[in-house]
Formats: structure tokens, sequence, C-alpha cells
């Protein structure tokens, strides 16, 4: 299409991470076709099928794996490379615990490759691999035992992950009172859980949602909330300061959290995160455990670049740069509360249990 | 962090056991005097026994605590109180089983045993303290007492089974801190009571007491000593006379620093020379690293601290036990003696003084099965490993954390002279990262020079000042790296004076704030300012600059009443203006320090 070949930035690294979340969502356009084609294309080569296991012959790959429980549209990405790396633990041919660790290793690496900018798809493995071979027990057992306990734990990650929605939906609720105003931003199905929960609980609420350009993920948000009769107002991203005041919390989610116990999620948190703070409104932030990773930024700059197209709807003249990129980090001293599956934490927690897991 | 964390076993390091764990209650020891009090009020005790080690963690580790109600735990239990389920009836609750079955007994006690019984009931926690203490120091300990002690104060009745439900239902490893004060003060009553029975019952419940100090003792030892205050003058004369180093206190002082010792300059050096082949009891190493930091010539936390277990080494090496004395409880008074010499040159740095203690423990846990030598060559290569492994190996992780942050086209600030900075830039100058420094100094120590010679010389772009010009600097530089003498529990980093002001004036700037420390100087004290606890320099230094003779107004200043000269040496930095600190077990907020103190500090910061 025209207008985006006229987007003159140079690189290529369109983020697959976000491309697939518009795969998500019914809003359908004409660059998105176009990267959801380049994305088709480029898969073979970002997916490497050189994790085959060193048996070879074995039809079992990571990434077919993680594809199939990618397809339902409901599980988070994170999750499904869990499910994948457990299916991994299962299907290894290894005959020793270093062959079975090694080729984890490998299959993680390779999953993460698939998109490296996706900080909770790094988090996530990076957080099974921890969790699972860090058991002592390990070194006392034989192999097939200790295979076993691998895959136990491995089933239990997953499964906590997977419920991770539910509790981090079951904690928010004391939050959400009646008469309450919430200002949500992007497409953020964790959020999505907690307002639906609120609902279905007879709460009386009403929500702003801010549109989310370029991706425009608050209207389906707004779809959504108005299949479960919430009362729902959108906004341009624009209007965010404009409306704050008739705000009483914010509620995010988040592609990642760091060590700092700040976030990176979708572009524009960080600018009602800061006209939250200073308009003294909470700004509450859900996430799963499984998103803590081990990223210290020390401004916005300091990220690997995730880059998003956008599609303006007119052409732009080569000369003119835009400003592509798909994400933005909060610093924790604007965030009040993390709602996580390991309860509700303050933001200098997460380094607590960086620190405890990882050392 | 908090007082709710499940002990540290193998399972579920990352889901963590909200209100709920598995320490297996040892009830055997506390089960007779149970039946005592309760057969003053109850009928059948065993069921204390059975009750928490059976039932002990049914509910799924992820699943929140359903909100506990006294009321709902209470009335169905003195409607049962004759029956009493087994244990595997009710797995749902099986922390609120034991405290039900306290709470009925302590009811009832409530309600019978009022005003008649505190002294009986007194005797009888006398008798089950000493039979609890015994037990080993787990939780477990205040637990059985906690449990025990609302019977004696029966006046409170309810509440107090509230509480102690609520105590038991979030089960900790250190109850301590949720027994309320009320609760407290009983404790203590009874302790009091405890050791009067103590005394009338004989030697017995001593004995069993005795078991129990040791416990307390390290637990005390464990806490750091407070330091010297400088103005209690009894206190200072009776350091005077244990001195080796006979020094003159400075006489014109700054009223708020008087807790802080100062001495007149010039006069220790030639004295101390003087006694070189005198002074018997001290080690001529150690001398001479006294000397050394008395001069001033070796200056730096980490450079300080090697010296120092560098000399200890030796005098270890040439040490012999006396005949009739341990080596443990001999070296480590000589070790003390050789501490006090080194205080008395130069107040310790806090590096120093977590080393120290870290030697004396390896000292007090050698087995008393070894041999001298084979003692000293442990102690030996115990403190290699710990220079090896908490100072230099340190260094390499933290530059290697730090060099990530440092990308090309950055301006980096730095204040003094750093070692660990220092090699942060030097190592990212070999990666090839384009960079350019700007070295804050200050007078009257000017070590920025220093630093700079260093830079310089490896062909780093440098950019020389004074503090007084740091807001006109700010603007350009990117980045600060800064280093520190210690971080304290609170995120407080203790460094020398003239880095918070750098801090302070980044932080306005919004510039990033990076500290880097090894994880061997973090310190569990909390310092609110730079007063309470810092160190007094020389103050002619600062009425001198070298080179200019001519300035000399403030000359003879000294005998002046009116006009007090101030030379500090460290000051505190508010961890608001640090924005991460970069130490050997990776980057970490400012709030994660104590977190740091707290799990590695008994095991791996020491060993």
């Amino acid at each position: 299409m025209p207008d985006t070949l006229q987007n003159p930035n140079p690189q290529n690294n369109i983020s697959a991470y976000y491309q697939t979340r518009a795969a998500h969502h019914a809003v359908v356009t004409s660059d998105w076709l176009a990267q959801a084609q380049a994305a088709v294309a480029r898969e073979p080569d970002g997916a490497p099928d050189t994790s085959v296991p060193p048996v070879a012959g074995k039809p079992f790959s990571v990434i077919d794996e993680f594809n199939s429980w990618r397809k339902q549209p409901d599980l988070a990405e994170a999750v499904a490379a869990i499910r994948a790396l457990a299916a991994v633990i299962r299907n290894c041919q290894a005959t020793t615990m270093m062959e079975l660790e090694i080729e984890l290793k490998k299959a993680s690496d390779s999953l993460k490759l698939w998109d490296a900018t996706s900080i909770s798809l790094t988090a996530g493995c990076d957080l099974f691999m921890r969790y699972v071979t860090r058991t002592s027990a390990l070194e006392y057992e034989d192999f097939n035992s200790a295979k076993s306990r691998l895959i136990e734990r491995a089933e239990k990650f997953g499964e906590i992950s997977c419920k991770a929605r539910r509790i981090i939906a079951m904690l928010s609720q004391d939050f959400i009172f009646d008469g309450c105003t919430i200002m949500v931003h992007g497409f953020s199905r964790v959020v999505l859980e907690v307002l639906k929960t609120a609902a279905q609980s007879k709460k009386l609420f009403r929500v702003f949602c801010t549109e989310g350009r370029p991706d425009r993920t608050g209207l389906r948000l707004s779809n959504e909330l108005a299949k479960l009769d919430v009362p729902v107002k959108l906004l341009i991203d624009s209007a965010v300061a404009y409306t704050m005041d008739d705000v009483d919390m914010v509620f995010v989610g988040a592609d990642g959290v760091v060590e700092s116990g700040g976030i990176i999620n979708m572009m524009g948190t960080y600018q009602m995160a800061l006209v939250a703070h200073s308009m003294n409104k909470p700004v509450y932030v859900a996430a799963e455990s499984y998103k803590f990773a081990r990223l210290y930024p020390l401004d916005q700059k300091d990220m690997a670049p995730a880059l998003r197209p956008i599609d303006f709807g007119v052409p732009i003249p080569s000369k003119v740069e835009v400003e592509t990129s798909a994400r933005d980090y909060t610093p924790p001293q604007y965030l009040t509360l993390l709602f996580t599956d390991l309860g509700v934490l303050t933001p200098s927690v997460v380094s607590d249990e960086l620190i405890q897991l990882y050392l | 962090m908090d007082a709710r964390r499940a002990p540290r076993t193998v399972s579920d390091p990352k889901v963590r056991k909200v209100g709920f764990f598995t320490a297996p209650p040892d009830r055997s020891l506390s089960g007779p005097p149970d039946h005592r009090i309760f057969s003053f009020l109850t009928s059948p005790p065993p069921v204390v026994d059975n009750s928490s080690p059976s039932a002990g963690n049914s509910l799924s580790p992820v699943m929140i605590p359903p909100p506990r109600h006294s009321s709902a735990n209470l009335s169905p239990l003195r409607r049962d109180s004759a029956e009493y389920f087994p244990p595997s009836a009710s797995p749902t609750s099986p922390a609120s089983f034991s405290d039900d079955v306290a709470a009925a007994a302590m009811g009832r006690g409530a309600v019978a045993a009022s005003s008649s019984l505190p002294g009986g009931l007194g005797f009888d926690i006398a008798a089950l303290k000493s039979a609890a203490s015994s037990v080993p120091a787990s939780g477990l300990t205040t637990v059985s007492v906690v449990n025990n002690f609302p019977i004696g104060i029966s006046e409170k009745g309810g509440g107090v089974a509230v509480e102690m439900q609520n105590d038991q239902s979030t089960r900790s490893k250190s109850l301590k801190e949720k027994t309320t004060k009320a609760e407290r003060r009983a404790l203590q009553e009874a302790q009091r009571a405890a050791k009067a029975a103590a005394k009338a019952e004989g030697v017995a419940a001593s004995e069993k007491k005795g078991g129990d100090r040791p416990q307390e003792k390290d637990r005390k030892k464990e806490v750091p000593q407070p330091r010297m205050q400088y103005d209690d003058k009894s206190r200072v004369e009776k350091a005077k006379r244990r001195a080796v180093v006979k020094q003159t206190e400075a006489r014109n002082r700054v009223e708020l620093f008087r807790h802080l010792p100062q001495y007149e300059r010039g006069t220790q050096l030639p004295e101390l020379e003087s006694k070189l082949f005198e002074l018997d009891p001290m080690h001529p190493a150690v001398y001479k690293v006294g000397l050394q930091y008395l001069s001033g010539d070796i200056c730096g936390g980490n450079a300080r601290c090697i010296a120092m277990l560098q000399a200890f080494q030796e005098a270890i090496k040439d040490y012999s036990t006396p005949p009739e004395k341990t080596l443990a409880r001999d070296l480590t008074a000589k070790i003390g003696s050789y501490v006090s010499f080194l205080i008395e040159c130069r107040p310790l740095s806090i590096s120093m003084g977590n080393a120290i203690r870290f030697l004396k423990n390896r000292i007090a846990k050698l087995p008393l099965s070894l041999s001298e030598m084979e003692a000293k060559t442990n102690l030996h290569s115990d403190i290699d490993r710990f220079i090896n492994e908490k100072i230099i190996l340190a260094d390499k992780v933290i530059v290697k954390h730090a060099v990530t942050k440092i990308s090309d086209g950055d301006v980096l600030l730095t204040y003094g002279s750093s070692s660990a900075v220092e090699m942060v830039l030097l190592h990212a100058h070999e990666l090839g990262k384009q960079f350019r420094v700007v070295v804050v100094d200050s007078r009257p120590k000017l070590e920025g020079q220093l630093l700079l010679r260093r830079l310089v010389g490896k062909g780093i772009n440098c950019t020389y000042t004074h503090i007084n010009a740091i807001s006109y600097i700010m603007h350009e530089v990117t980045r600060v790296f800064l280093g520190a003498s210690s971080v304290l529990s609170n995120g407080t980093v203790y460094s020398r004076v003239g880095t918070a002001c750098v801090a302070m004036v980044a932080h306005s700037f919004h510039v990033p704030v990076l500290v880097c420390c090894e994880a061997y100087k973090f310190h569990e004290r909390v310092q609110l300012d730079s007063i309470c606890s810092n160190e007094l320099g020389d103050p002619d230094v600062i009425s001198q600059v070298r080179g200019r003779e001519d300035i000399n107004f403030l000359d003879g200043s000294s005998n002046s009443a009116i006009l007090q000269l101030l030379n500090l040496i460290y000051d505190a930095t508010p961890s608001d203006y640090v924005s991460m600190i970069i130490t050997d077990y990776g980057m970490v907020p400012p709030t994660s320090v104590p977190v740091i103190v707290r799990e590695y500090r008994r095991e791996h910061l020491w060993i």
C-alpha cells in the first residue's frame, strides 16, 4: 500500500508482538494487512526450526507447539510459551539432566527469537527456566523421577500463569467501588477480566477508554465493555488531561514489569500516569507475575526498541520523521499499586521477588 | 520485607504462600505443660498435640486465605467444646483448629480461673517457659509461650483470643512482631516471674535458662554495637586510659559535632613513629597500616579494607596461642586490640567494620578440633577468599553490569575518586564506547585530580571542574556515576562529602544517578542525616590552600572562640535521589538494599 511504503523509517524491525495483538482484534486496517503478509513471510526466518532436539528426525518443534497454543485468542503469549516449554520437557528424549536442561535452553532461546521485542515472552521463558530447574531435588533423584518432578513443576507454573488473570481480577475487586470512574488505556486482557468481574458482581462504575492510536485498541476494548453493559466513554488520546478531573483511578495492564518497579506498556501509558500523578489519582497496574523482567531502563531510550509503523491516513512526505516506537516506560514513582497473582504489591516489591528468584 | 514469608524450602520459590506455611510445629515438648494448664480448665489435652502437624498445609499455596472472622471461629467451638473432632475432619482450617482449642481453653480460663489463679498459673507458666526454652529457637518457642499467656491474663478475655487467633492464623517465623504491646508486657512480666520461679526452683530451671542465654547473646551479637559518643566525658576518659595512641583532643570544636572524635593533628604521627619498636602488643604490620591511615596514604573504602585484612593475615600468621588459652578467644581479643588501635589512628569505615565482623565470625566458627596450624591456614584462606570474592570479583561483576548502561555519545559525570567507577569507565573505554567524562572535584582533598590523571592517561576525553560549578555543567550530562562508602538499609548512600550535592543537582536536572557499591559494604543501620554519624577531618586543611601561601587569613583561627572550622568527611544521600544501585548482585533499586542485607547477610555476604 502506498501510504505505508511512504513511511520513511529505514529499520524494518516491525515488532511482531504488536502485530499479533492486531491479529486478535477485529480492527483490520490496510497497513495491518500489509504487515500480516510481511509477518507471514518473515516467520520462517524468525523461527528457526534448528531448535530440533538432538535426536534427528523427530517431528516435535517447540515453535509448532507454541503456535498451536497461541491460536486461542485469550491465551497470553508468554503462557503459550510456557506451555510449549512444558511440552518440550514432556517430549524430550534426553537421558541425563544436563541434556534436558540444554534442550530446554535451546527451545527457550528459539521461542525468544520468535519475537525479540516482546518483554513478557522473554521474561516468561526466563522465569520458567528458573522456576523449573531451581529445585535441589534434581541432584538426588534418578533421571526419570527428576524429569517427572520437572514436568510437575512446569505444569504447575503453566496453571498458575493461566489462573493468574482470575486471581488478579479477584484481588482488584476491593478497589472498585460503586459509582467510581475508571480510566483505562490500551487493550489489556487482564484489565478486561478485572472489569468483567466487577460488572458481573453488579458493581456500578463507568469507564473512560482512550482510543489508543495507532493500534486503536481502545475501540476494541470499548466494544467489549459495551457488551457487558458497562457505561463507556471513548476519548482521543489527547483528552486524557481534560477528563482526568472526573476520574477516580487509572487502570492499565503491562507488557513487562521491570526491576525498578516501573512498567513497560503501550505508548501513552507514561503520559497518563504523569497526568494522574500530578492530579493525585491512583494508578493501578494489573500484571501477571511472569511478566517480571530483569530489565532496568533509566529513561525512555534505554530499552530495546519496538517499532510499529503508523498509518496516518494521508501520505507523509519523506522528509518528515515519524516516531514509531510502540511502547514507553513508566517509572515506579508514578505507579500506586501492582495487582499481581502474588498479591497486591507496591512497586518496590518487584525487585524483592526477582532477587529471591534469581539469586 | 515482612514477617509472613514462608521458610525457604525447596518448593515454589516463586509463588509466595500468603499466610500459610509448612513449618511443622514441634508440639511434643509443650504437650505435658499444656496438660497441666488444660487440666485446670478443660478436659482432654492431646488434641493440641495432634492438630497442627498433620493438617499442615492443605490449602494450595496460591489460594488467598478467606477473611478470618473471629466470631465465626469462636462460636462453633464453644458449642463443640465437649467433643474434639479428629484432625482429619477439619482440613480447611488447620491453623485455626489449635487456635480454637486454645481459645476455648482460654475462654474458659477467663470464666473460671480469673482472679484466683494468677499466682499458680504464673508458676506453671514459669515451668512451661523453662521447658519451652530448651526448644531450639524457632518460631515455635514464641508460639507456645504466647499460646499460654492469655490464660494468665484472664482479664483480657475475648480480645486477646482474637488477637492470638490472628497471630496464629498468620503464622510467621518471628511471632514477636505480631504480639501487641499488652502481650509483650505480659511476656515480660511472665519472664520476670519465671526468673523468680527459677530461683525458687533451683538448679534445673536455671540450667535450662542458661541454655537459652547463648541464643539471645548470639542474636544480640549480630546487632552491631552503637558507636561511641564522644561527648560523654566519662567514657572518653575511660577510652583514653585504654588507648595505645596518646592523642590530645582538639579544643575548638563545633557544638553540633561534639559526639564525634576530633584530635589535634600533627601530634600523633611523631609520637607513634618514636614508639615503633616499643609497642610490643601491636604487630608491626598492623602498626604500619595504622600509620598509613593516619597520614592519609591509604584512602578509599576498598583500599583501606584490603590493607587492613592483609595486615591481619600477617598478624595471624605470626600468632601463637599462649598456654592455658584457647585460640578462638585469644585471637579474637587480639584482633579486638588491633582494631582499637586502628580506630585511634582513623575511625573505621563501614566496609572495614563489616570485614572485621566477618573475621570474628570466622574465628568463632573454627571447629575446636583443629590444630593451631590448620586454624591459621584456614583463616588465612578465608581472608583471601573474602578479598577475592567480595571485593575483586564483585568489582568485575559491577563493571560488567555498569557498562551496559553506557552508550555512545554519553557524557558521564563522576565525583571524587571511586575505585569502582574508575574501573567502569576504563572498561567501557576498552570496549570502544564513545563517551566523555566530567570529573567533579572538591577541596580540601582534591581526590578527583588523581582520577583525572589516570583517565587522561588512558586516552579518555575528560572535563575537570569543582563542585561549585555543578549546576552549570549538569545540563550537558547524561548519566552520573558515583561511588559509595556504604549503602544503608533505607537506601541512603553514605559517601564522600559532596556526593549528596551532586546527586541532588542531577536529580533536579532529571539525570539518572547510578551508584556503584559492592555488596559487602551494605549495612543494616539506618541514617537520616549526615550529623549523627560522620567523621571529622583536620580543620586546618580548610584554612590553607596548597601552593598559595598568601591565603593566610585564617591562620591562628584555632584560638578564636567565635570561629570554628568544620571538615566533614562523609555525607548521606537520601534514596530518592538515587536511580539505581549497581552491586555484585545486579542492578537493584535503592529500596532493595535491605532485601539483600536480610537474605544474604548471614549466608553469602560474609562467607
